[in-house]
């Protein structure tokens, strides 16, 4: 009671936001986030599994054959570089600043190797968009993962640069926190594109 | 359910879950691609359950009391009032009385936004009610009484509680206050 008055006295300004929802607003956020993405994939997703399964053919349609090996190590890349995003975290709640910026040096150099060797293989591949509706499947969800990533990967560049700066310390690390979120989520679509395109 | 991207860390489990889940898939392709599919159905199965099985940190916890006072010498009444409440006796004592009138609205009216007739409905209820009663204003609340009680404490503090409703309504109003709860 007294906790609350003497709070109450100590606030400047404007009263503090004050919202009568179930869902507090970082997590309403975070829910809004992911509802868009998974619409925006899955209508790509469904366009795909539409051309797949309605036309009945063989998947790539023939005489196109998708690089499954190159595209493995690509996964393997991002993958890892999930683990290094974490490790970076992990190490500036500890205090150690060095081991996050050499986490996030390799985190954006890994998803930069990603990055180039997607356009490498774009360019050796064989098709594109005009050769027919699987082409063009393949390059809208690959594509559109690659957006993602090319974000994550600017998210990351400011997240580095931040770091090698200095503004992130065991107590303030938030913007580490959140890169990281969106780092994990863009591996998580990854493998499911991977899967669904290359694998199945 | 958990929502998977809440911190670094959850999101970090999430892709680790989803890896595991990968593998399965692409072990199972390997032998035979409606085989990957089956796996597939049963990995997201298996994943969907994950999520919605594991609680969420603190909210088995009970939702702490709300503590409120007000400046010596006065006596602020909060009144609660369900929508189309006729009258309601207030000690005379009273520097100061809010009403909150609930907007009572369905899950499905709350879910679709369709609350503009409870919410006029639960304005007239409290400005007719403000009205009979000195000192006092009418607010519409959330559509939750105890949300709305909870709500108006926190920018009214009041030394009691009048609630013009039934018996759950009292109870659940009860439970989440410290001050005295007394019914109308």
């Amino acid at each position: 009671m007294a906790a609350a008055h003497a709070e109450h006295l100590e606030h400047h300004g404007p009263p503090a936001p004050h919202y009568s929802s179930r869902v507090t607003p970082g997590v309403l956020g975070m829910f809004l986030f992911i509802a868009s993405e998974v619409m925006l994939f899955g209508s790509f997703f469904t366009a795909y599994f539409f051309v797949r399964v309605v036309n009945g053919v063989q998947w790539p349609t023939p005489p196109y054959h998708l690089p499954v090996y190159v595209a493995f190590i690509n996964t393997c890349i991002l993958v890892t570089s999930s683990f290094t995003v974490h490790w970076a975290l992990q190490s500036i709640k500890r205090g150690n600043v060095w081991g996050l910026r050499a986490g996030l040096l390799l985190t954006f150099l890994m998803g930069l190797t990603f990055l180039i060797t997607q356009g490498i293989e774009y360019a050796r591949i064989g098709f594109n968009t005009t050769n027919g509706a699987f082409p063009t499947i393949f390059f809208c969800l690959t594509g559109l993962h690659g957006a993602h990533v090319f974000v994550g990967l600017s998210i990351l560049a400011f997240m580095t640069i931040r770091a090698f700066r200095g503004h992130f310390s065991a107590e303030h690390h938030h913007g580490v926190e959140i890169g990281g979120i969106y780092w994990h989520f863009v591996d998580v679509m990854w493998i499911v594109v991977y899967l669904t395109v290359y694998i199945l | 359910m958990r929502n998977p991207l809440r911190s670094e860390n959850e999101a970090f489990r999430f892709l680790i879950a989803c890896i595991i889940g990968a593998l399965v898939i692409a072990g199972a392709a390997w032998a035979n691609t409606w085989l990957g599919v089956a796996a597939a159905v049963i990995a997201v199965g298996a994943i969907v359950w994950w999520l919605k099985d594991e609680p969420v940190p603190g909210a088995a916890d009970p939702t702490p009391r709300i503590e409120s006072s007000t400046p010596p010498g006065m006596h602020r009444i909060l009144v609660v009032a369900a929508p189309g409440t006729a009258s309601v006796r207030i000690d005379d004592a009273a520097s100061e009385v809010v009403v909150v009138v609930p907007a009572l609205a369905s899950t499905v009216e709350a879910l679709t936004g369709d609350v503009d007739d409870r919410r006029a409905n639960a304005e007239r209820t409290a400005a007719a009610l403000a009205s009979r009663i000195p000192n006092a204003r009418g607010e519409v609340g959330a559509d939750d009484p105890a949300l709305a009680v909870d709500d108006a404490l926190r920018v009214f503090g009041a030394d009691e509680i009048v609630v013009a409703g039934d018996d759950e309504l009292e109870a659940r109003v009860r439970s989440r206050v410290t001050i005295p709860v007394s019914r109308a």
